[in-house]
């Protein structure tokens, strides 16, 4: 009897939200009324990462805090701010981890470096192997 | 020569294998920890969230005592279980400033009737524009901010009771 009662008493439990109560930003789920500027506007939000769904970008995410950081690049480029800007205000904050196009630096220098090297090391190894060949 | 070369691709893939390996087992960190350490605070200016405290000036904190700046909400569980640890850091002489984010004046006086209310100001963050200018990436954290008004550490989570000595410590060599 008991266990049947605790088992209700589960059935009837919400889950916990995470979330506040309040209503979202005003510019998190609404565009800016120029389309040029809401073009630039998306094309960086694509590229931001949303810090609560870390897999996907603040504008797929429907977390609060992608909506509060969409309010906030779109507020920015309203006021004319140039992109790279707004990214590198929130790259200052969160650092490279909050954009999905990171900066060239040591920690990225591989990404670039390494294919041009392995390019290079085929190449050479090829003209060894065919020199051979025709020899 | 040849003999030690022709074990190169082995070893090589050896090194990736125990790399992709280690990666696997080990879990990942996905705390986003604020690249605002070791800075001075970023310029805030809010606004009461209470009649009874004033709100948050970047001002107040380089008047020489490290000060907490606790970001929280009344909506968040992990918030309610940090209270009476903020409660205990106040009575060993804390000085503790708050930034709620997406709050109601209503429901903050509640939260703080039922959990305690360790704050010296409460500033309001409607839409999270401090919370963003601090890289905070989530509620509850809190940043310890030195007499300079710099910020020199970042506790990210609830802080447990055991988290308790550090912070004062760290307080204390701020000082």
């Amino acid at each position: 009897m008991k266990r049947a009662a605790i088992l209700l008493a589960l059935l009837s439990t919400g889950p916990a939200l995470a979330d506040s109560k309040q209503p979202p930003a005003a510019l998190s789920y609404t565009q800016l009324a120029d389309p040029a500027q809401e073009a630039r506007a998306k094309a960086l939000m694509e590229t931001l990462r949303c810090l609560v769904c870390q897999g996907q970008s603040i504008a797929d995410s429907d977390a609060e805090m992608a909506g509060d950081m969409r309010a906030l690049v779109r507020e920015r480029v309203a006021k004319g701010e140039q992109p790279a800007a707004i990214r590198s205000y929130l790259i200052q904050r969160y650092g490279d981890y909050v954009t999905y196009d990171p900066p060239l630096s040591w920690v990225t220098a591989p990404l670039w470096i390494a294919p041009l090297l392995l390019l290079l090391v085929g190449v050479l190894l090829a003209r060894r192997l065919f020199r051979k060949g025709s020899a | 020569m040849r003999r030690v070369l022709i074990w190169a691709p082995l070893v090589l893939f050896a090194l990736v294998f125990g790399l992709v390996a280690s990666g696997l087992v080990t879990p990942a960190d996905r705390t986003v920890r604020s690249a605002m350490v070791g800075k001075p605070l970023p310029g805030l200016d809010l606004k009461p969230l209470l009649a009874s405290k004033p709100g948050i000036a970047t001002a107040d904190f380089a008047k020489g005592k490290p000060r907490l700046l606790n970001v929280f909400g009344s909506w968040c569980i992990p918030c309610i279980a940090e209270a009476p640890q903020l409660l205990a850091l106040k009575r060993a002489g804390v000085e503790i400033d708050a930034i709620a984010i997406r709050d109601t004046p209503e429901a903050v006086q509640a939260f703080l009737a039922r959990n305690g209310d360790p704050y010296a100001r409460i500033g309001d963050d409607p839409t999270g524009k401090a919370q963003i200018a601090l890289g905070s990436s989530g509620v509850p954290e809190t940043f310890l901010i030195d007499g300079q008004g710099r910020i020199i550490d970042q506790h990210i989570g609830d802080i447990r009771a055991e988290d308790v000595p550090a912070i004062l410590r760290k307080l204390e060599a701020a000082k």
